[in-house]
């Protein structure tokens, strides 16, 4: 039985978990190369299938499995797999150039994870506290997915950033009880993350072709972008 | 099957049959004819109105607003016929490039449908997603690389701000959770507003701010309009039109049910936001931005992109006023701009065509060279203006007695944005279509394709001279029934929400 056990576990577990997804979030900002930022998202996107299959077991919802193996199988190894892939094949910039030092970024960071919690606990006080707090949590991870599109120059990171910003939103979902349609829901967003992930695709190939076009060749001279 | 179903599905199938035909004159003529059959399917379903019930919300708004969406994607695709038969001669779409246009552009129509009708935010999130999608694909077609860099700027800045709206469903639903109970019924537009007095106001006043930023994007509010100019001057001419006209639209109508539920529970117990403010804000600067950054445009697609960031700004500021009146006065305002907007970029892409460019001092003197193209030019930026034989000049009239009425100081800011963007849009009528005419490269299109645009100009010119009595009470009834706390007699008809 999915509620025999004691209140307190579900709660502390959901929560555990839900910060490891923030964490993630954390260490994609700090990051110097592409793949390392790509490792943090799938370590995060496991982190969140575990949420979900955490959630699905308390509230003994179905729904939530599935999003959960969704989140696993797509998030957690087909799209890192993906970045891994144009990173190596389409040779695209293997370091991040970042607008920001490390410790200016995280310094943003926590002071939005503050803002977060700030903005999330007062005002959701007549919610369930699970919710308000998974709530906080998922936030957080949005901000700070915003803030690494903003810090990054080039697009892989920001896209990688974009990525990570969706996985705020379902954990924002999978916190709410009852949430109704969670698996559409779900399934929208893999589809948004993965015109993502195609659109970078479409888009490198072209720079690679088209730089290889004749009547690019009289723009080559002095500046390379 | 009911029949806001069929209204969905049918372009949603024909999406998935026009990948399946040969020939692209065709499937042109198919994309049409479908189209036509989808604005048949809801002007039947605003005839019949049914009661709202299950899935589908039908009150008078939705109803509204999916016939002037069918119609938009009638008229867009009896104009596509000839503006892709024009770019697959000269080469400059490929015959792949026109089969994913007629399917995309089905989708398209079909899921801004879906989120018209759906009595679910969710639903309506997971349709302008999938729209937004469809959206970037058609705009990254014509396949310069220009347009994937707009298409790309389309979809990152959308797709933010679209995850910035799903964040806000969650909210919301959180919001109802304590009235209405978990469950599918605590995501429901009609629950939702139902029982938004019981609603917590606190998690309500988040949601709003999500939802406005999400949504807020898509409706090309400043400051979170970027992404439009670029996408109107890469993209094919005719999904100019839609974007301009009909995702606009259907963002607004998420805002305004919004709007509805935050002011049912301000009124209830004082515990929300007042939605007005924010809106009426957001609506003054991107009137104001717009109306003055349309002095320094060279691009003509991206000039009327302005243009329209200036009147959704408009269509924003009335709704914020609040009161069915101002109601009223931005809802005409929205339906008769779509419509009058549309009337522009049809011509507007003929004469790019034609002309093989799109900037200002390629095209010039139409009325002299081409009279008919001319003409409807020259009627259409007029109507935009919003002077006097078009309807958008009672509509911006009524916006500005309201405030006069309501707001009198914010009335010095609105007549200066008006007037500054009319201003505009005259002096650039002159040099496009009176001036010395410029050089044709391209052959001139065939006659029948201004079909639409003058369809259009008629249109909006019987709404400003004499609107029908029954147009106006439906435009009123809608008005009041989506706006919380009116006593509006004249909501009894099918339009009236139940309270």
């Amino acid at each position: 039985m999915p509620h025999a056990g004691p209140h307190m576990l579900d709660y502390d577990l959901a929560h555990v978990l839900g910060a490891g997804v923030l964490l993630f979030s954390f260490a994609q900002l700090y990051q110097r190369r592409v793949i390392a930022m790509a490792n943090a998202y799938a370590a995060q996107s496991v982190l969140l299938a575990a949420a979900a299959f955490w959630q699905g077991w308390v509230q003994g919802a179905t729904e939530l499995y599935v999003t959960g193996a969704l989140t696993l199988i797509a998030k957690g190894l087909l799209i890192p797999l993906a970045l891994h892939w144009i990173v190596r094949r389409l040779d695209a910039q293997r370091s991040i150039d970042p607008v920001l030092g490390v410790f200016p970024t995280m310094a943003i960071g926590v002071a939005m994870v503050t803002l977060a919690i700030l903005v999330i606990l007062p005002m959701t006080i007549s919610a369930a506290a699970l919710a308000r707090e998974d709530l906080a949590l998922a936030l957080s991870v949005v901000l700070l997915g915003l803030l690494a599109m903003i810090t990054r120059r080039t697009v892989l990171p920001q896209v990688v950033g974009f990525l990570s910003l969706e996985n705020g939103l379902i954990l924002a979902a999978i916190g709410v009880v009852g949430m109704p349609l969670l698996v559409e829901l779900s399934i929208a967003v893999l589809v948004l993350v993965a015109t993502a992930v195609f659109g970078l695709l479409v888009r490198r190939m072209r720079e690679r072709f088209a730089s290889l076009e004749l009547h690019h060749l009289d723009r080559v001279g002095g500046a390379q972008r | 099957m009911s029949l806001a179903a069929l209204v969905v599905l049918l372009p949603l199938a024909a999406a998935a049959l026009l990948g399946l035909i040969p020939s692209m004159r065709l499937a042109a003529w198919a994309n049409f004819a479908m189209a036509a059959l989808t604005f048949a399917a809801a002007l039947a379903l605003a005839w019949i109105a049914p009661a709202p019930s299950g899935a589908w919300l039908t009150d008078g708004l939705a109803l509204h607003m999916a016939v002037l969406t069918a119609f938009i994607g009638m008229t867009s695709a009896g104009y596509s016929v000839a503006y892709i038969g024009a770019e697959l001669a000269a080469g400059r779409m490929e015959r792949s490039g026109a089969r994913t246009y007629h399917v995309m552009f089905q989708a398209l129509l079909g899921f801004m449908l879906l989120a018209l009708l759906a009595d679910n935010p969710a639903i309506t999130w997971v349709a302008m997603e999938a729209a937004t999608i469809a959206a970037a694909i058609v705009v990254a077609l014509p396949a310069t690389a220009a347009a994937i860099e707009a298409a790309w700027k389309y979809f990152i800045l959308c797709g933010v701000g679209v995850a910035l709206a799903l964040f806000g469903t969650v909210v919301l639903y959180l919001a109802g959770q304590g009235a209405l109970g978990p469950g599918p019924a605590g995501l429901s537009w009609t629950a939702l507003t139902a029982a938004a007095p019981r609603c917590s106001a606190a998690v309500l006043n988040l949601a709003f701010v999500f939802l406005l930023i999400g949504y807020g994007t898509k409706a090309a509010l400043a400051p979170l309009h970027a992404w439009m100019p670029d996408a109107h001057a890469e993209g094919p001419t005719p999904v100019s039109a839609i974007l301009a006209a009909s995702i606009m639209n259907v963002a607004l109508v998420a805002i305004l049910r919004l709007r509805g539920i935050m002011e049912a529970n301000n009124l209830a117990h004082g515990g929300a936001l007042p939605p007005g403010p924010p809106l009426m804000a957001l609506g003054l600067l991107s009137l104001l931005l717009a109306a003055f950054s349309l002095w320094r445009r060279r691009d003509v697609k991206r000039f009327f992109a302005f243009s329209t960031i200036e009147q959704s700004g408009v269509a924003a500021y009335a709704f914020g006023l609040g009161g069915a009146g101002a109601t009223y006065a931005g809802l005409l305002h929205l339906t008769l701009h779509t419509i009058a907007k549309a009337a522009v970029y049809f011509p507007v892409g003929q004469a790019a065509q034609m002309k093989g460019g799109q900037s200002f001092d390629r095209i010039s003197g139409l009325l002299g060279s081409h009279r008919g193209l001319g003409l409807a030019l020259a009627c259409a930026i007029l109507a935009v203006a919003g002077l006097p034989p078009f309807g958008l000049f009672s509509s911006e009239f009524l916006v500005l007695t309201e405030t006069l009425l309501r707001q009198p100081l914010l009335a010095l800011p609105l007549g200066i944005g008006l007037l500054t963007g009319a201003w505009a849009l005259i002096a650039r009528l002159q040099t496009l279509c009176l001036g010395r005419p410029t050089p044709d490269r391209f052959p001139r299109p065939h006659p029948a394709a201004l079909v639409p645009a003058f369809l259009h100009l008629v249109v909006v010119l019987v709404l400003g001279l004499a609107m029908p009595q029954g147009v106006a009470n439906w435009f009123a009834d809608i008005a009041g029934a989506i706006t919380p706390g009116t006593v509006n007699p004249a909501a009894s008809g099918p339009a009236a929400v139940s309270p």
